[in-house]
């Protein structure tokens, strides 16, 4: 040991990038698929709502069916792409592929493994997020400048649903027990989120736990910046968005890490 | 490392293990199934805490500065966790990035690394276009990309042909040969015999004896043994006749080896050098659990 060695600290770049080339090198290997199923998806519903609700109604909210829906589907896409992804590939790599194993034997810590692979779903969330609301474009939804944010608010919120992603698979023991987290919490905040009607139409209560939710979050967030009808309000949106990140990001490392660590 | 002690709930799987590995040497962890080994290579990597002793890697003091040390080891796991839907090289270029191999150094690290695995022709091939023996020497070749000084082996020959297991067997002496220092941990003791300067054999989380093979032989087993071969009644004969002797007998399934008679046998049997096998179950018991 030298006295001019530099002592290793916690949260390192160096670490957090050498996960980062392990997902990127890997991706690809199957960006296809991957690209497929995270667009796909909020593509299709964006279509069936759009002409299905479309055309049954005109306007919501002052803004045309497709506009609506069209922005409300950034937050599905980060869903699907934040923290499916997220939990499907952690348990996979934890149970069947072992990679842990061999990334933590290597100078990375769990805590920089974690912020590694959420930055890097974070990415590519905050790309796929804008899929959905260009092919609403072609539908009639008008490009603002607001648009070019729509990747970083998808992106953050994309960071929270990939830690939360990773904490809902170190908390399950059976890739089967992913069905619970699904349905009785993914499932209900997917469509209670403003994303194809607004939460205004709800009872009230509905409406109250709506404020609990990210995704509503971040409908919001979107559909501000993309109509030009930004408020004060919005900070609040942006603030609940950076706590959810925050709390999920430190919930995923303190539970792989009782995974990983015996 | 200075009483590891290990406990899983209920169970103990390390009961206060002391493990020296002198640089340059090589080193064997010898023990049945759930003996401990691999509790204890996973210690020195910290992704096991110890529930009590001292461990130390290179100078450094685990677990508070694992990460510096891990930074100078290298890690051949027992299972496989190669990433098989890359190529062989982008699997050691991903490690060089994980080891922080410097940017310029990269291409070169993954260039020595193939060469030492003998991976060179192989560089372009899909991890799961490989045979067992060949990812074997991939896990090897992705552990030394950094030029660890130390590099930990958890069984590493398990479920290979001989000849496979004999090449592996080639490239670890080459590694000691340049001066890296080895933990090896392994249930195959011919392996042990031939590549380990010492040995620690373990049972049930405890040492049960120190040294190297050739001593280890001698003390416990002697020089010599005679295999006595025979149904079952004659084996029981000869293990009865060796006891009163005050010669110590194993089964080993087909046969009454008897060891340490220092070569004074009235017994009709095939005589044959001691080897280490003898000394493993003498001390790690026959029955299998």
């Amino acid at each position: 040991m030298t006295g001019s060695e530099r002592r290793l600290g916690r949260l390192e770049w160096q670490a957090m990038r050498g996960v980062m080339v392990r997902e990127v090198v890997n991706y690809s290997s199957f960006w296809r698929s991957s690209t497929f199923s995270s667009t796909v998806d909020p593509t299709i519903y964006l279509l069936a709502f759009g002409f299905g609700f479309g055309s049954l109604v005109s306007r919501v909210a002052g803004h045309s069916y497709v506009a609506f829906v069209g922005t409300g589907i950034v937050a599905t896409t980060v869903l699907f792409s934040g923290a499916f992804t997220a939990m499907y590939s952690t348990f996979i790599k934890y149970q069947f592929q072992h990679t842990y194993d061999a990334i933590l034997a290597a100078p990375v810590d769990t805590e920089e493994l974690v912020t590694g692979e959420a930055l890097w779903v974070a990415a590519r969330t905050g790309v796929y997020g804008c899929v959905p609301m260009l092919v609403a474009m072609v539908f009639g939804l008008t490009p603002s400048w607001g648009m070019l944010l729509v990747p970083g608010i998808a992106g953050l919120a994309g960071y929270g649903w990939a830690c939360f992603g990773i904490f809902i698979a170190a908390k399950s023991s059976k890739i089967e027990s992913f069905s619970y987290w699904q349905s009785g919490l993914l499932t209900p905040l997917f469509l209670v989120a403003g994303t194809f009607f607004p939460l205004t139409k709800l009872p009230e209560w509905a409406q109250v736990l709506g404020n609990f939710n990210p995704l509503f979050h971040c409908v919001q967030l979107v559909r501000h910046v993309v109509f030009a009808t930004e408020s004060l309000a919005d900070v609040g949106h942006l603030a609940f968005l950076t706590g959810f990140a925050l709390v999920s990001w430190r919930l995923a490392i303190h539970f792989m890490e009782r995974k990983l660590i015996l | 490392m200075r009483g590891f002690v290990k406990r899983f709930g209920s169970i103990t799987a390390v009961a206060g293990l002391d493990l020296d590995v002198p640089a340059g040497s090589c080193v064997g962890l010898l023990g049945p199934n759930g003996a401990g080994k691999s509790t204890t290579m996973k210690a020195l990597t910290a992704q096991v805490i110890a529930d009590a002793g001292e461990l130390e890697v290179l100078g450094y003091q685990l677990p508070a500065d694992s990460k510096q040390a891990r930074a100078q080891m290298g890690v051949v796991p027992q299972l496989d966790n190669l990433d098989v839907s890359l190529t062989v090289e982008q699997n050691l270029i991903v490690f060089a990035h994980l080891y922080r191999v410097a940017g310029r150094a990269r291409g070169a690290a993954v260039d020595r690394a193939l060469s030492v695995a003998n991976l060179t022709e192989r560089r372009q091939a899909k991890v799961d276009e490989l045979s067992g023996g060949m990812r074997r020497r991939l896990l090897i070749a992705r552990a030394l990309l950094h030029e660890p000084r130390l590099l930990l082996l958890d069984e590493p020959t398990v479920g290979l042909d001989p000849q496979v297991r004999q090449e592996l067997w080639a490239l670890i002496d080459r590694l000691r040969g340049e001066g890296v220092s080895i933990l090896m941990s392994t249930h195959y003791i011919e392996e042990a015999e031939r590549l380990c300067d010492t040995v620690t054999i373990m049972s049930h989380g405890k040492v049960v004896a120190v040294g190297p093979p050739q001593t280890l032989i001698r003390e416990h087993a002697g020089g010599e043994a005679l295999e006595v071969y025979g149904p079952p009644a004659r084996l029981a004969e000869v293990e009865a006749l060796a006891q009163a002797r005050g010669w110590r007998t194993r089964r080993t399934g087909t046969s009454v080896a008897v060891l340490s008679t220092n070569g004074a046998v009235d017994i009709e049997g095939v005589r044959r050098v001691a080897n280490l096998e003898d000394v493993f179950v003498l001390l790690t018991g026959e029955e299998i659990e």
